[in-house]
């Protein structure tokens, strides 16, 4: 099987100095869902930025074939969808529906095409009644369901979502879980959100400064770098 | 807060939400012109615009008293000039400064308050306004709120601290430390800036907004900017010819 | 200070309305040069970051407190044309939004706040920010750009008669000076800090040119304010050629014939302005 995204000995350096990938090697296959977990700043967003070129590093990235070059950025980003962790920063538009429709009219679908593609996709979310809103009267839930119904809508081969389930209460955090899980494509999760990882992936790899230091089931790769959180009451003495 | 008001009552239905913005638009500049321009019979007119206005909003089925509150967000500079005039020997220029700059709020708040962001910048667009400015004032209003919320939580952490701080230190510490916030605030807002812009390239943006919607021009639009600019010339008429 | 609608009279805001519509078109032109499209949502969110600036006070002594202005801090971080444009936008937002000014006196605001206010504040950075002045420079900046608005805005409004007294005007020009003093040490401030946690920020000044020149150049624009503030003490002749205007045509075909006529011509002379000089790529 040939995989969606492919990336060999990736390396990147800030305009800083500072290394943050020293060599990544990664694939993703169709019909996957990797959990990308390690500690702050050890390099998983700086590294899924690379896969639509928002970033670029030395090594080869190819995804869907295509290697990730200025001359294929244009399809790539069509190929890769990217919910960032900021859903405010991703909701720039006066409405949700011009929101949805932002991506599918860059990519050239003429205006009726476009809003009956981004009303579907929000109703992929369940948030078709809330298409003439302003973004920023939405819940922190909502939102997040906006965002990807922004990403949905372009119906790319691959979803990245960066820490999706921050901000979000339970029942918000539940129901992501849900959308999430019934969305077909192959997906990159970056996440320190455990039982969210369990939920859905079936593969983690863990980084840690700059390069993935292991991958395997999500269950033996918290147990292996003690990544859960487990909080134990303290006992009261003498109890 | 205002704008949540604003937009709320923008997304209404009535006759004058359905116009094109470029007919209110018009309508707007004819009517502030008008008043700007006038001198004589200012009473007179005055009472005649505000019941014209007012007649607009009962037809934009606005509530008036609110809408009529909301305008008076003009008044207090105007007040002072008032009294500044008033002081200076001159009572009806005041009142007139006061009858004008409320009169012209209040017409202002009429059109906002019945067009959706959307068409507003698209007529003022088309009535050629520059485009990147209209993006950037777009853009403005949309993150205004949440960059007024960072602001908001960090000058309730500096009031926090600023409670242990010694009195006579308190006024200079305090100075630096809102600078310091002030810093942090600017260089959050740019890093932010710096996101939305990846957002943007993410969703395949090359430099074009596109647009969803179109506002077309109809004869009912013609109609409606003809006759309100009719109303108010023929206000001002009337109110001078009374007077004399 | 925003000026609202039936301040000024028609000669004043007309003008100033002809003058801002091309040089801000201007200045869109030159704020998007070189920067592609990062500049649209960067600029928007900076404007934003001036509104929520002014809930941050500053104790300036007997329980007052002020707040930013912001035109100088701009010019000096994104540049003097990205500054006019964050300026202009949000003075629109301002007037269409929250009642803060007028829509027939943006015009003049912009010219206040925005474009003089803003090159003002640009100057003495550009002329001693890469010299041993720097930080001299920086709190002149702040400075002059609020105290040239203020004065700007304060003439216009002498120039179309409003009625003042000279003690009102002496009283207004100390609390200008104060406000002056307050934004050149807060930009001061800010600027200092913003440079010990985000240096790649702030813009760095041309290289210098002869402070004989800077001399010329800041007193030019003093100049140029307090000039018009002593010519607005005698604002007769504007005032008679309003009323003069206004009551020769008495006929009402000729008098709203006349206004149209010159509603369209404004507007005309906006748009021809604004497209010939700032004949923008898309966006």
């Amino acid at each position: 099987m040939t995989p969606l995204v492919e990336v060999r000995g990736l390396r990147f350096r800030y305009e800083d100095g500072t290394a943050a990938l020293n060599g990544v090697h990664f694939r993703l296959y169709p019909g996957e869902t990797v959990a990308l977990l390690g500690p702050n700043g050890s390099g998983k967003t700086t590294f899924v930025l690379h896969l639509n070129g928002l970033l670029s590093g030395e090594g080869a990235v190819e995804v869907c074939g295509l290697p990730v070059n200025p001359a294929n950025l244009a399809n790539i980003r069509r190929k890769i969808g990217m919910v960032f962790q900021d859903s405010d920063n991703q909701l720039f538009m006066p409405t949700v529906l011009e929101d949805v429709a932002f991506g599918l009219l860059n990519v050239g679908l003429d205006r009726a095409s476009a809003v009956s593609r981004a009303q579907a996709a929000l109703e992929t979310v369940g948030m078709e009644r809330s298409a003439s809103r302003a973004p920023y009267h939405l819940s922190a839930g909502e939102k997040k369901r906006v965002a990807v119904a922004g990403i949905v809508a372009m119906e790319p081969e691959v979803l990245i979502l960066d820490e999706p389930t921050a901000n979000l209460d339970p029942p918000g955090q539940r129901s992501l879980v849900e959308l999430i899980a019934h969305l077909p494509q192959a997906k990159i999760l970056v996440t320190h959100d455990i039982p969210f990882a369990l939920a859905l992936c079936q593969r983690a790899v863990f980084f840690n400064g700059g390069v993935i230091a292991a991958e395997g089931a999500v269950e033996d790769i918290v147990a292996r770098f003690e990544w859960g959180f487990t909080a134990e009451r303290s006992k009261s003495p003498g109890g | 807060m205002h704008h949540r008001i604003l937009e709320r009552w923008s997304r209404g239905t009535s006759p004058i939400h359905g116009l094109d913005p470029r007919a209110k638009i018009a309508a707007l500049l004819v009517f502030l012109i008008v008043l700007a321009t006038a001198h004589r019979s200012l009473a007179l007119l005055s009472a005649g615009l505000f019941l014209l206005l007012a007649g607009g909003v009962f037809r934009a089925r606005l509530p008036l008293w609110a809408v009529i509150e909301r305008a008076a967000l003009v008044l207090p500079f105007s007040l002072v000039f008032a009294i500044i005039s008033w002081a200076a020997g001159d009572p009806a220029r005041g009142l007139s400064l006061l009858a004008k700059s409320y009169l012209s709020a209040l017409a202002v708040l009429l059109v906002v308050a019945t067009t959706p962001l959307p068409s507003l910048l698209s007529g003022l667009e088309q009535a050629g306004v520059p485009r990147f400015l209209l993006l950037v004032g777009q853009f403005l209003y949309r993150y205004l709120f949440v960059i007024v919320e960072e602001a908001q939580c960090m000058r309730a952490a500096a009031a926090a601290r600023a409670g242990s701080a010694r009195a006579w230190l308190a006024g200079t510490a305090r100075f630096g430390a809102a600078a310091g916030a002030l810093a942090v605030l600017f260089a959050r807002s740019y890093g932010r800036a710096e996101h939305i812009h990846r957002a943007m390239l993410a969703r395949g943006f090359q430099g074009n907004f596109q647009k969803l919607e179109r506002n077309s021009f109809r004869m009912s639009d013609a109609g409606f900017a003809l006759t309100a600019s009719l109303a108010v010339v023929a206000l001002r008429l009337a109110a001078e010819r009374l007077a004399w | 200070m925003h000026i609202p609608d039936g301040f000024l009279a028609t000669p004043v805001w007309a003008a100033l309305d002809a003058l801002a519509a091309p040089a801000v078109g201007y200045a869109a032109r030159r704020a998007q040069r070189g920067f592609e499209h990062a500049r649209t949502p960067l600029l928007g969110v900076m404007g934003a970051f001036v509104f929520a600036a002014q809930m941050i006070n500053f104790p300036i002594g007997a329980g007052t407190t002020g707040h930013l202005v912001g035109g100088a801090l701009l010019a000096v971080t994104l540049g003097p044309a990205s500054a006019a444009i964050v300026m202009t936008a949000i003075l629109a937002v301002q007037a269409l939004v929250f009642q803060d000014g007028g829509v027939l006196a943006l015009g003049a605001n912009v010219v206040n706040m925005a474009l003089v206010g803003v090159l003002a504040g640009y100057l003495p950075y550009l002329l001693w920010g890469a010299t041993r002045w720097r930080r001299f420079s920086i709190f002149a900046a702040g400075a002059l750009s609020v105290l040239v608005s203020a004065v700007l805005a304060l003439s216009e409004l002498l120039i179309s008669g409003v009625p003042m007294s000279r003690a009102m005007i002496e009283i207004s020009l100390a609390l200008f000076a104060i406000s002056a003093v307050l934004e050149g040490a807060i930009t001061l401030a800010v600027l200092e800090s913003l440079e010990r946690i985000q240096p790649r920020l702030v813009r760095q000044p041309f290289p210098r040119r002869s402070p004989a020149f800077g001399v010329i150049a800041v007193a030019a624009v003093l100049l140029a304010s307090v000039g018009v503030l002593f010519a607005s003490q005698a604002p007769d002749t504007i005032q008679q050629l309003t009323h003069q205007t206004a009551a020769e045509s008495s006929g009402w075909f000729t008098k709203s014939a006349a206004g149209l006529g010159g509603l369209a011509l404004i507007y005309g002379a906006c748009l021809l302005l604004s497209r010939v000089a700032g004949r923008n790529r898309s966006v």
